[in-house]
């Protein structure tokens, strides 16, 4: 048992591979919240005058609102006014228009965390848009996305070429209002990425942002939207790293996503970033909005997300199925190791006909970290026949750590049929005993058992993400297996 | 805002009206009506009330009860009178402060009764208030079976508390039957205490009521076991709302939960089942299901079964499932020449049964199979 203990915990204490920081000059507005900030973040994105109106809207009400605190999770509480809300690379023209002109410092730092931009534009591979601190830098493969139509930008540029759309659908299914995080992401969002995906096509490649918090002290706020038309089909990718500081950084996004007839979203997610030190030092607070709205009938949206990084998570992606026959999923590997804490889930408000939707959520907790799962299953009084199942099991490595199961199902058509299921154990004794027997070492049998509880998850995952995440989790447990 | 404080008025005045009690208890009492003035009356807004809108409950205590004179309590109660039910529960706070007549039971050390110990409430007068509070306390060693049944006619409140102290190594079965007619509020609080190596079984039934909410908690010691069960019958505008709390405070225990609901009309049962396994209860068994079966088109269900784990050798797992009767089972039973009507019964029949069959008195258990054979072979199609 000891032994274990041990390798458990050597790997579970691998460090943070991602923790550097490139030396790249940043344009930074001072720190602080107002109106007057709001107003020069929209005047260097060069926005029209709605969405500036939507932003200040979006702030007046997130005065009034209150920070949440049912989560559970704790820590200290955030000066909003000691943030920086925007900081942009300074490159030597304003907008890079191609990869030649991004600044080769940015490009490397990129090819560290693993996305070479430049040989991804020769293999026929991933669509990478990639977001430094609070603007989109480089996306590739924009061109021939475009032969079919298909819009894949930095947020900033949907804004200025696409406005339509954008007016059309921003908002619509996170409204500026929603949540306290959500507001302030509304009034201060900087960048992100955007997607449309035109009726009946089917995207050529997997679409990916990466993100990165580079500067000091900042706020990362990104948007992402994506829409995927009458009988569309698309799959994206989203990573994230940030380097290593002793201070906690805020991280608030925000994802929409809009299904309309017969299209499919397929929403994957390695979130990597600083978890802390080993005390719990630093690391990054996510605070993420995600949600999707299956507006058409038979179209579906899938979330796929493996979280690893961050000190502490909050994120609840969703899907709300309002067409008829939609589907809604939702897969989940979170671990939480050291002081980590997350709270993390799904909600699935049926409201169309025969609506169905799956939730697997898998919670790992090794040394001090905290995991709970929260979920909501809503079925309203129109989702005849609606079906859900739902499964969430916990893994505990060590004895300091704490899973917790929170869902709530809400039943108002008793046509439904709903299906709750949760576990919680640590790694049998026999287990590892009858791996060790057959010469495979502790080590190695707690990453097999952690794999295989993994699974049904990574098995979601586009190919290319299956590995990192198999990797990242690997490193992220690293000595903490027991 | 002034609602409420109108009611708390309300409320203060029929607390200054009681009689005067033993200087002890009239500490407990204020000490209560303190704690449950903060707080009020919970709203849909406490997390622990989401579903449950108290709003009529609260209307109901327009008269005082009659000032009889209470029977003494006993002196080995003393230590252990409103010592484990805890008064951040609101209404568990109420009743503290009408503290009043109360039933205590003793079992001595070693002592193993045969025949049930039954305690039965009679609802009060139409429109007032009662807090009926039972102490029962278990030696060592003994053995067991209490059985507290509630009922009355017309529009009540019934705000119950009960205490049971299991010592060490003794064995408890407890049963609940609620009643209460059908435009009665009953609100209860079943608080137990396990010791060491002691087995404790619940068995709460509601039929009545058109408001209903039991808390059941229950703080287990090493190595001892409990047993929560629960069978919810519903109709018309009721409504059902069951809470249950086991906390794993010490290694070794182990817990099994089981609570059936059916429902019909435009009922709506709320079920929250939470399981706490403490950072010391390792080995903790524990096992949590909560099976609903509609019957209407109307009827609501809200439920939210909890873990709360801090400890990480142990074998927690819970379900939930809300669901219709099976049409393949109904097709079945048809195909072998059972009406319609008669399937759909056998099979809801047989769906409450298992919550019966762990009923260990025999007179309970037959008169409540009168009851569920009555109240569904009666069923219209």
């Amino acid at each position: 048992m000891s032994d274990s203990t041990q390798t458990i915990e050597t790997f579970a204490n691998q460090e943070y591979k991602w923790g550097f920081v490139t030396d790249i000059e940043a344009d930074a507005i001072p720190r602080g919240l107002n109106e007057d900030v709001i107003r020069l973040i929209s005047a260097k994105k060069n926005e029209p005058e709605w969405l500036l109106d939507w932003r200040l809207k979006a702030y007046r009400h997130w005065l009034d609102m209150e920070e949440p605190s049912w989560a559970n999770v704790t820590y200290p509480p955030i000066d909003y006014q000691n943030i920086i809300y925007y900081a942009a690379p300074k490159t030597k023209t304003d907008a890079p228009k191609s990869l030649e002109e991004v600044d080769p410092e940015l490009l490397k730092t990129y090819e560290k965390l693993g996305i070479p931009l430049k040989e991804q534009e020769m293999l026929a591979g991933v669509a990478v848009d990639a977001v430094f601190d609070s603007v989109s830098v480089a996306t590739t493969f924009k061109e021939k996305l475009k032969a079919q139509g298909i819009i894949f930008c930095s947020f900033s540029e949907a804004v200025q070429e696409h406005p339509e759309l954008v007016k059309k659908y921003l908002g619509s299914v996170v409204p500026a209002s929603d949540n306290f995080f959500a507001a302030l992401n509304s009034a201060v969002f900087s960048d992100g990425s955007f997607c449309y995906v035109p009726k009946g096509v089917r995207c050529p490649m997997e679409l990916s942002t990466y993100f990165r918090i580079n500067a000091k002290d900042t706020g990362q706020f990104e948007r992402t939207l994506i829409v995927a038309d009458e009988g569309a089909y698309v799959s994206y990718l989203e990573g994230c790293t940030a380097p290593m500081r002793d201070t906690n950084q805020l991280h608030a996004a925000v994802v929409e996503l809009v299904a309309l007839d017969h299209a499919q979203i397929k929403y994957s997610t390695v979130q990597n970033w600083y978890p802390g030190d080993k005390d719990g030092k630093g690391g990054i607070y996510n605070f993420v909005t995600k949600r999707g709205a299956c507006r058409g009938v038979n179209s579906k949206i899938s979330w796929t997300q493996v979280e690893t990084g961050s000190a502490i998570t909050w994120k609840y992606p969703s899907c709300l199925l309002i067409g008829e026959n939609s589907v809604g999923e939702f897969y989940s590997v979170a671990l939480t190791n050291n002081w980590q804490q997350a709270d993390t889930g799904t909600k699935m408000i049926h409201i169309g006909k025969n609506t169905t939707s799956t939730i697997v959520s898998k919670g790992i907790s090794a040394g001090h970290g905290q995991n709970t799962y929260r979920g909501g299953v809503k079925i309203l009084k129109s989702a005849t026949g609606a079906r859900n199942y739902s499964q969430c099991d916990s893994l505990l490595l060590g004895d300091k750590c704490g899973a917790h199961t929170f869902p709530y199902l809400e039943v108002r058509n008793t046509s439904a049929q709903v299906e709750h299921e949760a576990s919680t154990s640590k790694i049998g004794e026999d287990q590892i005993f009858y791996c060790r027997q057959r010469g495979i070492s502790t080590e190695d049998a707690v990453s097999m058992i952690v794999h295989g509880f993994c699974k049904e998850v990574f098995r979601e995952l586009p190919m290319e993400f299956a590995v990192e995440a198999q990797k990242l989790l690997g490193v992220s447990l690293e000595g903490s297996v027991g | 805002m002034t609602a409420v404080a109108e009611q708390n008025a309300q409320w203060l005045e029929l607390f200054t009206q009681q009689p005067a009690a033993e200087p002890w208890i009239q500490a407990l009492r204020e000490e209560a009506f303190a704690r449950f003035s903060a707080q009020g009356f919970p709203t849909t807004h406490h997390e622990e009330w989401r579903f449950t809108n108290v709003a009529p409950v609260t209307k109901v205590a327009r008269a005082a009860r009659p000032a009889d004179k209470p029977a003494a309590i006993p002196e080995q109660a003393k230590p252990h009178l409103a010592k484990y039910a805890s008064l951040d529960h609101p209404f568990v706070a109420l009743n503290t402060a009408f503290l009043h007549d109360v039933r205590v039971i003793t079992v001595p050390r070693g002592a193993t009764l045969e025949a049930p110990i039954e305690i039965t409430y009679e609802g009060p007068a139409e429109g007032t208030a009662a807090h009926p509070r039972t102490l029962i306390l278990v030696g060592a060693n003994a053995q067991c079976t209490i059985v507290e049944t509630y009922k009355g006619e017309g529009t009540y409140f019934t705000n119950a508390v009960t205490e049971i102290v299991v010592a060490d190594s003794a064995v408890v079965d407890h049963y609940k039957i609620q009643q209460e007619s059908l435009s009665a509020y009953h609100i209860a609080t079943l608080q137990a205490a396990i010791g060491r190596s002691a087995a404790f079984s619940s068995h709460s039934i509601s039929l009545g009521g058109a408001l209903t909410r039991n808390d059941v908690n229950a703080v287990l010691s090493e190595g001892s076991d409990a047993n929560i069960n629960g069978l919810y019958i519903v109709n018309g505008t009721q409504h059902v709302d069951n809470h249950t709390a086991i906390d794993h405070a010490k290694p070794h225990a182990t817990s099994h939960e089981l609570y059936k609901g059916i429902l019909d009309g435009q009922s709506h049962a709320v079920f929250n089942g939470k399981i706490i396994v403490r950072q010391d209860a390792q080995k903790t068994d524990s096992k949590q299901t909560n099976k609903n079966l509609v019957l209407s088109d109307d009827a609501v269900i809200d439920t939210k079964p909890e873990l709360q784990i801090w400890a990480d050798d142990v074998r927690c797992t819970h379900g939930a499932t809300i669901g219709q009767l099976d049409s393949e089972m109904l097709f079945y039973l048809q195909s072998r020449g059972i009406g319609r009507k008669d399937a759909r019964n056998l099979l809801i029949y047989a769906f409450a049964q298992d919550i019966v069959d762990r009923i260990k008195v025999q007179s309970l258990r037959d008169s409540l199979e009168r009851t569920l054979f009555e109240k569904f072979h009666e069923h219209p199609e």
